[in-house]
């Protein structure tokens, strides 16, 4: 019962943020000078009136606002102003796919190797080997993704021609845009897991467990992984959201027609649909990954009780 | 979101250029003196696009991406070849009127569409009344390149009936158009994208241009793959009346919007083709470039102008000496060796070279030199006489406002410079986003802003017509009944001695006598083409024609 009332209010709280997501986009969006139909060669004025009148852009900005929520209540995200008769929600799945594709196996790569070098780090704790990963890691937290991307692109694409400089059609092209974007993920979660693991190997019921003449690998596995890792999970949900919505700059560099190039260019073309569109379903993604985290949450940290807020 | 975005690429685009610098010069020598002159034998040209087009229909494209597309799945009643002549296309000749208002053009009987239909005179005046009807939807923006046809203009307005347009099909074979006014220059507009046929059939299909299985094309090649964001593919068609003159199998297009990143798959072999106008070079590499593979690296001079506009209805502009003085404090040469690199043309008029006169280029037989040169001296003189004539004893603050980009942003903060070193002039450049610098522009909301130009048809008109007083293009001010009385005058006169002293005239007066824009240089085209590849065409205008390339064993 109690769980059944936190996930419905948690589930409220993210229908009212994508309200005030799309009231504050739209109102933002319209206050920006110019339109879909702007160039440098002036479009005749009758011309543009009409295409202004075609698209319902002749109208008083709150009527606008009505009609296009009345749209998206009916599932209807409209046409593309300027990619001429795409849909909108189209021109999205078109796209996500391939951001799609390049996250998850980030994450996933993110997350293994993230984790075996925190293990590693807080196993051998102040060797050579624990030293190594730890610079490691403060390279990838202090070098921009967008650096490692094009350092890699010159060294193994350009200059080695063992990769595609650009595009997305093989196998072979995922390696540099994968390793680009979970560099910074994995020195995280390596720093997490070690820190965490450390604090777990010096817990009291550890050291009971090998009193009690357990093996190590059952303890290491059991208890000491089980507990330190609690800390990635939670990283998790924001990591997976912001890779997936963040590869925008990785998505450039490597050519990669993902949904991050889609979004920036429709904000400067004023493709007000297409805008509105894309950040409804990256305000949906994100909400929906902080969501499923603090569910998630409830069942991995059994000390996180649901009795009215008076948490034990 | 967007800045933050602008600002990485930056970095990125220096990173790269610093790395590629580094790089060892060996691989320039590997490409280099291979070529033979047999054939090789994959046909498949690639080349990158910077931006997915937004159309593959010939009646709403309007930007150099998507026109160099739909230049290979249509073509016209005519078309132009590599020196700019106007040769047959789907029309194999074509009969002027004695008076030149009327054209009738005679179609070749084994045109074909795609999908196996005849083109017949019947599409064309099909395709251009859509563009024209006042119901198409999205209405096509460069529906005024239809506008010489007579009521055409009224038609679209919604003034004249469908019928009352100058465009019949006699029969199957003929197409009679009737002129508005005698344009010498119009024949040559229809190999223009916008002029091109559609196949009735399958325009009724709202989305027939964004797949390859319902886009039906009449050029020599059809589309065979558009993945949104990703790769665009053409391959040949069979059913092309002169497919026996097309080489290339299959056109493969990236769709990559880095520059850098398009440098560096030319570089690594993935590209044939790489730079404008469908692409772009990093101006920071062009030196290297130059260095490492100068016989890949070509530059051509197209038909366009880069200029600042003055704003002429505010202080300090509204002062001709004192606009005159900021036109002749900047040294161009200076400009173009040290910042903008593009080898491109110091520029003193409005009209660029290429664009054609009586017998010659418009811009030999009336050189820009008459219109003033550079000379510091006289530029701090004449400052000091427009000063006193507004009263003030020291210049303003003066604010350069330009649109987001790099290139622009460097020339800016040069000739801001220069204002500075010769004029004393205390000069704050501003970068706008887009759409606000086109608001700020069109609102005169600025004092100098920078403006640029290409041509639509091969007539100084093109230009000369962007600063009467009803212009949508004019924001700068200017307006002047003797300048509209001129452009009025070449638009209704035939005979091209009266038109282009006509428009001589009105030059001379928006810039030796107004100095309503400062004119700073005439553009480049800069491309990066493997050795091995043959019969690219960059038109006067800039507009690439890759339909009858042919790659070499390499």
């Amino acid at each position: 019962m109690l769980m059944v009332r936190y996930v419905a209010s948690k589930f409220f709280y993210m229908l009212v943020s994508l309200f005030i997501l799309i009231s504050a986009t739209f109102f933002l969006m319209k206050a920006i000078p110019g339109n879909p139909f702007m160039s440098e060669k002036a479009v005749p004025p009758q011309i543009r009136e009409r295409l202004m009148e075609q698209y319902g852009l002749n109208k008083p900005v709150i009527e606008q606002y009505g009609q296009y929520l009345k749209n998206i209540a009916q599932g209807n995200f409209g046409i593309s102003m300027k990619m001429q008769n795409k849909e909108v929600t189209e021109l999205i799945t078109d796209t996500f796919g391939a951001s799609l594709k390049l996250g998850l196996i980030a994450i996933v790569v993110s997350v293994i190797v993230g984790v075996l070098l925190g293990l590693v780090a807080a196993l051998y704790h102040r060797k050579l080997i624990d030293n190594i990963a730890m610079v490691l890691a403060v390279l990838g937290i202090a070098v921009p993704s967008f650096v490692i991307a094009a350092m890699l692109q010159f060294v193994f694409a350009q200059k080695a021609g063992w990769f595609h400089v650009s595009g997305f059609s093989g196998p072979l092209d995922y390696v540099l845009p994968v390793v680009a974007l979970s560099a910074q993920p994995i020195a995280f979660i390596a720093r997490l897991t070690r820190s965490s693991m450390l604090e777990v190997l010096h817990a009291d019921y550890i050291k009971t467990a090998r009193a009690k003449g357990l093996n190590w690998f059952t303890i290491l596995f059991r208890h000491v992984v089980r507990n330190g890792i609690l800390p990635v999970v939670t990283y998790l949900g924001p990591m997976t959201a912001n890779i997936i919505t963040g590869s925008v700059v990785i998505e450039q560099i490597f050519g990669i027609g993902g949904l991050g190039k889609v979004f920036v260019t429709s904000i400067s073309n004023r493709d007000y649909t297409l805008i509105m569109g894309v950040t409804i379903f990256y305000g949906i993604i994100l909400m929906l990954a902080r969501f499923l985290t603090d569910i998630a949450y409830v069942f991995v940290d059994p000390r996180i009780k649901l009795n009215n807020g008076k948490e034990g | 979101m967007k800045k933050r975005s602008i600002v990485l690429l930056t970095l990125i685009l220096a990173l790269s250029t610093i790395l590629a610098a580094c790089g060892d010069k060996k691989e320039a020598g590997s490409t280099e003196g291979t070529a033979t002159t047999k054939l090789a034998a994959d046909q498949t040209f690639h080349i990158n696009l910077a931006s997915e087009p937004p159309t593959l229909d010939p009646a709403q494209s309007q930007d150099n991406v998507s026109s160099s597309i739909i230049r290979t799945l249509f073509e016209g009643l005519t078309n132009k070849d590599k020196d700019g002549n106007i040769t047959p296309g789907v029309a194999e000749k074509w009969e002027p009127s004695a008076d030149g208002k009327e054209y009738t053009f005679t179609l070749r009987s084994d045109a074909k569409w795609s999908n196996g239909d005849p083109v017949t005179a019947k599409d064309f005046e099909y395709a251009w009344k859509r563009v024209l009807d006042p119901k198409t939807q999205p209405a096509p923006p460069y529906a005024y390149q239809l506008y010489y046809i007579k009521n055409a203009q009224a038609y679209n307005e919604g003034k004249a009936k469908v019928e009352d347009v100058g465009v019949k099909a006699v029969d199957d074979k003929t197409l009679k158009v009737s002129l508005e006014n005698a344009t010498p220059y119009w024949l040559g507009l229809t190999s223009f994208t916008t002029y091109y046929p559609v196949n009735e059939k399958v325009v009724a299909n709202a989305k027939w241009a964004t797949s390859p299985d319902s886009l039906v094309g009449n050029g020599p090649f059809k589309l065979s793959t558009w993945t949104t964001g990703q790769t665009l593919e053409v391959s040949k068609n069979d059913k092309y009346w002169d497919n026996k003159n097309i080489t290339l199998t299959k056109i493969t297009a990236s769709i990559v919007d880095s520059a850098a990143t398009e440098v560096s798959s030319y570089k690594s072999g993935q590209l044939d083709l790489a730079g404008q106008p469908i692409g772009e070079i990093p101006t920071d590499q062009i030196a290297s470039l130059k260095s490492e593979i100068p016989n890949e690296l070509t530059i051509k001079g197209i038909a366009s102008t880069y200029y600042y506009l003055f704003n002429v209805t505010e202080k300090p502009f509204n002062n001709l000496k004192i606009r005159q003085a900021f036109t002749k404090a900047i040294n161009r040469q200076a400009l173009i060796d040290n910042v903008t690199l593009g080898n491109q043309i110091p520029a003193f008029g409005l009209v660029p070279p290429g664009i054609k006169g009586i017998k010659d280029e418009f811009r030999k037989e009336n050189p820009d030199s008459a219109y003033g040169k550079e000379d510091a001296n006289e530029a701090k003189a004449l400052l000091a006489e427009g000063l006193k004539e507004e009263g003030l004893d020291k210049l303003p603050k003066i604010t350069l406002i330009y649109n987001t980009n790099d290139n622009h942003k460097k020339a800016a903060l040069a000739i801001g410079d220069m204002w500075k070193q010769t004029l004393g002039a205390e000069v704050t450049v501003q970068n706008q986003e887009w759409g606000v610098f086109l608001q700020n522009r069109r609102n005169l909301n600025y004092q100098v802003a920078r403006a640029g130009f290409g041509a639509d048809y091969n007539d100084p008109m093109t230009f000369i017509d962007l600063f009467t007083s009803t212009s949508g293009n004019n924001d700068t001010g200017f307006k002047n009944a003797e300048y509209d009385k001129l452009v009025k005058e070449a638009y209704s006169n035939s005979d091209n001695n009266v038109r282009n002293e006509a428009m001589k005239k009105a030059e001379d007066l928006l810039i030796k006598q107004n100095q309503v824009i400062l004119p700073i240089y005439y553009y480049t085209n800069i491309q990066l083409v493997k050795p091995y590849v043959k019969d690219v065409v960059i038109d006067y205008g800039g507009q690439l024609d890759v339909t009858h390339v042919k790659l070499l064993e390499h």
